[in-house]
């Protein structure tokens, strides 16, 4: 049986293993690109209040459609090997992974590209969202338009945030 | 016709449930947003206005032209904020 190439979970997942999986799982594999997304103490910008922890929700069954989705659109676009997205969902504190996404290719470029296409595409398309608890109290994460813009430059319009 | 309301995030806080099931005579996303913001509240607070609110037909994410059919699932929810 295939490995799994999307995963929707509460626990942390363990990118050495997952990256090792990757390479070993096709002997044409050059080059494996990475990403992984952590929670940042502070979300919006340096002054915004201290983020303690973070909730993570999604649209079970939608979500993991989306990014099966957007793997095979990644397949169509570039020259890669294997692509795999592991997203965590639940209570999330500081520092800790929210998001991996992976993938292999013969030479660097085209995982690269692919890593970040993925990760372009995902903060706009798939069905997650953020709430943030801070000393001032809860507040929903707002989408970003830069997220917007940096989907456009594949020729995608997202219309997420506006 | 009979449809599946799903509601996420911000929007199912504001609706105070996550799911429903209801008889619609809309033929389209957005006639059907529109009979829901008819109904007042906590339709109007959660959807209504100038609210940026996202949909989804049968789990994929939707254009507000999008013909619905009996038995389909439709999501309301806020712009996402996944990675």
């Amino acid at each position: 049986m295939a490995a799994p190439r999307v995963s929707i979970q509460t626990a942390d997942f363990d990118v050495s293993a997952e990256l090792e999986a990757l390479r070993r799982s096709d002997h044409r594999v050059g080059a494996v690109c990475s990403f992984v997304g952590t929670v940042r103490m502070a979300n919006q910008g340096d002054k915004a209040p201290q983020v303690l922890s973070m909730e993570l929700e999604h649209y079970p069954g939608m979500t993991e459609k989306a990014i099966e989705a957007m793997i095979d659109e990644a397949h169509r676009r570039f020259d890669i090997f294997a692509a795999r997205v592991v997203h965590r969902v639940g209570l999330l504190m500081p520092g800790d992974q929210i998001v991996l996404a992976a993938v292999t290719s013969a030479h660097r470029g085209q995982s690269f590209q692919a890593c970040e296409f993925l990760m372009d595409y995902l903060k706009t398309q798939a069905p997650f969202w953020k709430k943030e608890r801070t000393p001032q109290g809860e507040q929903w994460v707002d989408a970003r338009v830069s997220d917007d813009q940096a989907l456009a430059r594949w020729g995608i319009r997202a219309g997420n945030a506006g | 016709m009979k449809v599946q309301l799903r509601y996420f995030a911000s929007v199912r806080e504001a609706m105070g449930r996550g799911a429903e099931e209801r008889q619609t005579s809309a033929s389209s996303l957005a006639g059907l947003r529109e009979e829901l913001i008819a109904l007042g509240e906590p339709y109007a607070q959660a959807i209504g206005g100038s609210k940026s609110v996202r949909m989804a037909l049968d789990q994929v994410m939707a254009d507000r032209d999008m013909p619905l059919r009996e038995g389909a699932e439709i999501a309301f929810f806020p712009p996402v904020t996944g990675g």
